[in-house]
């Protein structure tokens, strides 16, 4: 057609504006979207070793076409999991059960019959869900040496399409944090505390510093999760979501991180921790990969009540072309005095870039967004006080040695199975939940949860679409620096954009926008209607492709690395893989429309 | 240690047996229940709460009839009612097992989780009696509907006892609570006993104290919350039943209510109607399991009166039972045998005796028809009016002290002639036949 032709020509010269930023050191464009013909030599590890940085639809391919074996992509991925042990990533690696499910897929592959997108890829779980004979521990003493006798619905779910299960994510314990800091294990780094992006800004600025001490938190409490997908040592983690806690460590360590409609994926094995806010989350390095790991979680499960009965279609997204039809709104009381400027400023961007290409954008409001996060520390620690009621030496988990009463060996088994959020949780959910606490807090908080979700959906029948908004106040802070507050401090800071989103039981994905001036992700939150969460990733799919957020660049930590990226395309989305953030460096020069569509031009060709 | 397993999901079959037992019992069906976790330090849950109905429960204002024995033999029976406040599906416990000696306490889970009916009676009943009739009542309803065996000495159904007396026309005074009765014997019992120590205590200027203090302690500490995996519970009838509805995911009351069995005050009320019953006696045939069954394969197969096999049911048959320790399903006489011989004593083939001695048979015996054993034993009633007027002379002969004492106007004189005539006759001769020969003989 015409318009494509005139999208064409435009390409070159855009092209060219990138790369001429002052302080630009642009990626060779190389060739794109080129598949790799099936008759290529396989030979050697060069197959192997340009695959990591796939996205899950070429890496699938690849299978398919026999450019690469499952045993070989797990072997690569359980490789790359041992030299970046120090990230404290995983607590389990589940090296032999993968490499046996590798086998299985590759016999399916050499039979021709795959059973899905997922068959053969290396796929990692958050150590809350339960996992048929391997260690699910919630990084608390409490589980420690827990082996659960059959597998959540939504890791049974990865198997059935032949999935491998590479390991358990560190996380916070029971999921109560938002920085992976606060597990038994210990706290997950952030792999960008490694990357060639933040290691030069952070020479520039702080000389002397010991490179030790520097490295930033993942955020949480799917920080493992996080880190695993962010150091290509699997193509997709599960991670959990409660108050934001697949959002946060997302927008952190530069990934898609996306928290599901309530209901719309079941939460039978996840080791709750607020039951009516819990939703399993998905990390992956692109949304087109997040879409297709939803598909196949997605759907009604007979052990979950509150799944959904509707028939669930697969999640394709298309291409959009064109947002003009788009309603995105901006809400006021999400501009929070301690919002970093870099993040203000990405987020008005982010809101130019749909106006510029014809989306509405309109400032609403959520009045009662100031209640939220005290509504949600009253809801979230009765849920948490009543979950962990379970946990009492008896019947799960640690027991402690002392035998002199019930009631002595419940409050050791207690102090030495929880961590002091833990138990600091517990004590005040059950403070709310007593008889005469009950009706001012309890019932309190459930009508200003009544009145958030009212606020959400009043917007959504004005007419928006989808919310755009900061995902995390600002980029992910060096652990020395994170851990001068403590566990509730930072939780209510952290999860101030994010935890809203689980009391309304909407969907929302954080898509990674640009790097800051350290060198680290920053995010935006993308919020939808009650489930549509296909329209929401639709949405963020453009954006994401819009942005070109730029590969972490970790050649200098293992060789390994040096292969993905040379030869390597990241995401068959994002063609151009801009190393530096342009958006940043072209504080001047708004994202020009011009521009944008010779992005999409590019993708066109 | 045990699976974490988390959430977890409604059982169709124990909200279908919810709204049964609530509509038997007369109750308001709620088309929207709620649950709740109640939760409290004790280790007999595995969750470390009980999944209940605290705010909205599945049934409410509902009645129960029941009926105790009056007068002197308690020949007669009385209709009452008792007020049923709710009726709330939740989670059983497990059982604990205090060993005091060894200073432990040991807990069996097994029926921990098991889906539990709590039915809440109002404080209508003013003795133990009624409340044993009302708990009887409860569970041969509960049997008919199939919700429960409801064994109370197997646990399947049990009772707690809320107390308190108070004088006519003032409230209701402080209440005890007796837990854990596992017979409706020994509730009777135990509710009588605690109302004659609390009029005890207060008659010596004493109160009654709320015994269970340390429960009341505890209910501060039960702490309440909607239980966040269990959506309302709804429910539908005809009317309200979406079209697009899928039968296995809702629950039709009207569909339940049309599936309802019999109840036993209605089969009672049939007895007494169709057979001509006392009351009472429609009561003891309900009250053992399979005997009103046993007694209706009776009357199908036999001619004779449903008087005369009520009695024998429930008087010679039921006796012989519980002196052998037996259940009804265990009985070596099957009804058809009790018919046959019912059937020989209507014709008045054999003597009520020689019937009593062939149903003795009948237990040694199995496998033989009371015709057999009648033959055998040669125990035919003798029907020969000459002979008997033979053997009636032979006696009076025998005994002729007797016969004087008779003359003298002893009346006990003519039993004893008559008993010993019909043991001439080996107990074949029917003794009103035999009383009628004697008196003609002596008066002549």
């Amino acid at each position: 057609s015409s318009r494509h032709d005139k999208r064409t020509r435009l390409a070159t010269p855009a092209l060219h504006k990138i790369r001429n930023f002052p302080t630009c050191a642009a990626t060779p464009a190389r060739s794109l979207l080129v598949p790799r013909s099936p008759s290529s030599p396989r030979s050697g590890s060069l197959g192997t070793k340009t695959m990591l940085g796939r996205t899950l639809r070429e890496v699938s391919a690849a299978l398919k076409h026999g450019q690469i074996t499952p045993t070989e992509l797990c072997q690569k991925c359980l490789s790359l999991i041992k030299k970046t042990k120090f990230l404290n990533a995983y607590i389990t690696v589940s090296e032999e059960v993968a490499l046996k499910q590798a086998e299985e897929s590759e016999k399916r592959y050499k039979k021709g019959h795959s059973l899905g997108d997922l068959d053969g890829i290396p796929i990692a779980v958050k150590d809350n869900f339960s996992t048929s004979g391997i260690e699910t521990t919630c990084a608390s003493n409490m589980l420690k040496g827990y082996v659960p006798p059959y597998n959540a619905t939504v890791v049974q779910k990865l198997l059935d399409q032949g999935a491998l299960l590479i390991g358990k994510t560190n996380l916070d314990e029971f999921a109560m944090g938002s920085g992976s800091t606060d597990g038994v294990f210990g706290p997950v780094k952030n792999p960008w505390s490694y990357s060639k992006q933040y290691k030069e800004k952070r020479k520039q600025k702080h000389q002397a510093e010991n490179e030790d001490s520097n490295w930033v938190i993942t955020g949480g409490s799917s920080g493992g999760s996080a880190a695993a997908v962010s150091a290509f040592t699997c193509f997709a983690a599960l991670g959990s979501d409660t108050g934001g806690s697949t959002r946060n460590p997302a927008a952190h360590c530069g990934l898609v991180g996306l928290k599901p409609s309530y209901g719309l994926v079941s939460r039978h094995g996840l080791i709750p921790l607020v039951n009516s806010m819990d939703v399993p989350g998905i990390l992956t390095r692109c949304v087109d990969d997040a879409a297709i790991v939803l598909g196949v979680l997605a759907g009604h499960d007979p052990k979950d009540s509150t799944t959904i009965q509707d028939p669930i279609k697969p999640f394709i997204l298309p291409n959009l072309t064109n947002v003009s039809k788009l309603c995105i709104g901006i809400p006021k009381e999400y501009l929070a005095p301690e919002l970093s400027s870099e993040v203000r400023s990405l987020w008005s961007k982010a809101a130019d870039l749909f106006e510029s290409q014809g989306a509405r954008v309109i400032e609403v409001s959520l009045p009662h967004t100031s209640y939220s996060i005290v509504c949600y520390h009253v809801l979230c620690t009765s849920e948490v006080a009543s979950n962990m009621a379970r946990f009492d030496g008896l019947e799960y988990g640690h027991r402690c040695d002392i035998d002199v009463s019930t009631e002595a060996m419940y409050a050791a088994t207690r102090r030495e199975g929880f961590n002091d959020v833990v138990r600091g949780r517990i004590l005040s959910g059950n403070f709310f939940l007593l008889k005469e606490n009950y009706e001012n807090y309890f019932v309190k908080a459930q009508k200003v949860r009544r009145l958030i979700a009212n606020d959400f959906m009043n917007v959504f029948n004005s007419g928006v679409d989808v919310l755009l908004t900061p995902t995390t106040l600002s980029e992910a802070v060096p652990y020395m620096e994170f851990i001068k507050e403590d566990n509730r401090t930072r939780s209510a800071q952290d999860d101030i954009f994010t935890q809203a989103v689980n009391m309304a039981g909407l969907p929302a994905v954080n898509v990674p926008m640009a790097l800051s001036s350290q060198g680290l992700p920053i995010g935006l939150q993308f919020i939808g209607r009650a489930f549509c969460d296909q329209q929401l990733l639709t949405v963020a799919k453009w954006f994401e492709k819009q942005v070109q957020f730029p590969v972490i660049q970790l050649q200098e930590l293992t060789d390994d690395y040096s292969s993905i990226f040379e030869n390597e395309k990241l995401a068959s989305s994002c063609i151009i893989r801009n190393q530096n953030n342009f958006m940043l460096y072209s504080v001047h020069s708004l994202i020009t429309s011009e521009l944008v569509d010779s992005i999409e031009t590019l993708i066109i060709t | 240690m045990l699976v974490l397993v988390c959430p977890q999901v409604l059982n169709r079959r124990c909200v279908e047996a919810a709204v049964m037992t609530g509509l038997a019992l007369n109750c308001r069906i709620n088309k929207r229940s709620l649950f709740d976790r109640k939760h409290y330090f004790y280790a007999d849950l595995p969750a470390g709460y009980q999944i209940t109905q605290q705010r909205v429960p599945i049934a409410v204002d509902g009645s129960l009839a029941y009926s105790v024995c009056v007068g002197a033999k308690q020949s007669g029976v009385i209709t009452k009612t008792v007020k049923i406040k709710q009726i709330q599906l939740e989670q059983d416990s497990g059982k604990s097992l205090h060993d005091d000696l060894r200073a432990q306490t040991l807990i069996d889970l097994n029926r921990a989780g098991v889906g539990l009916l709590e039915v809440v009676l109002e404080p209508d009943m003013s003795c133990g009696e009624e409340a044993a009739a009302a708990v009887r009542e409860l569970q041969l309803i509960l049997q008919a509907l199939g919700t429960s065996q409801a064994n109370m000495a197997e646990g399947q159904l049990r009772v707690d006892a809320n107390i308190s007396v108070h004088h006519p026309g003032e409230p209701l005074g402080v209440r005890t609570e007796v837990k854990n009765l596992n017979s409706a014997k020994f509730l009777a019992k135990a509710i009588d006993y605690e109302i004659q120590r609390q009029i005890n205590e207060l008659m010596n200027g004493g109160e009654v104290l709320n015994e269970t203090r340390s429960f009341d302690y505890k209910l501060g500490l039960q702490r309440f919350m909607p239980e966040p995996n269990l959506p309302p519970l709804l429910l539908y009838d005809s009317a309200s039943l979406p079209a697009s509805a899928d039968p296995q995911q809702v629950i039709n009351i009207d569909r339940i209510r049309e599936q309802l069995p019999e109840l036993p005050s209605v089969t009672r009320e049939k007895l007494i109607q169709q057979y001509g019953m006392l009351p009472e006696h429609s009561f003891a045939l309900l009250n053992e399991v399979g005997l009103l069954e046993f007694f209706q394969n009776v009357i199908k197969e036999t001619r004779a009166e449903p008087r005369m096999v009520t009695s024998w049911v429930l008087n010679t048959f039921l006796g012989s039972l519980k002196q052998r320790n037996l259940a009804v399903s265990e009985s070596p006489i099957t009804p058809s045998a009790l018919a046959e011989l019912l059937d020989l004593l209507d014709g008045k083939a054999i003597s009520s005796a020689a019937a009593r001695q062939v149903f003795e048979e009948l237990w040694q015996s199995e496998g033989k028809t009371p015709a057999q054993i009648v033959s055998e034993k040669q125990l035919e009633l003798m029907q020969d009016r000459e002979a008997l007027e033979q053997l009636c002379r032979a006696t009076l002969e025998a005994h002729p002290h007797t016969v004087m004492d008779v003359k003298k106007g002893n009346p006990r004189a003519v039993n004893k002639l008559i008993g010993l005539a019909r043991k001439a006759t080996l107990n074949r001769a029917d003794p009103r036949l035999i009383k009628e020969i004697l008196e003609k003989q002596l008066s002549s």
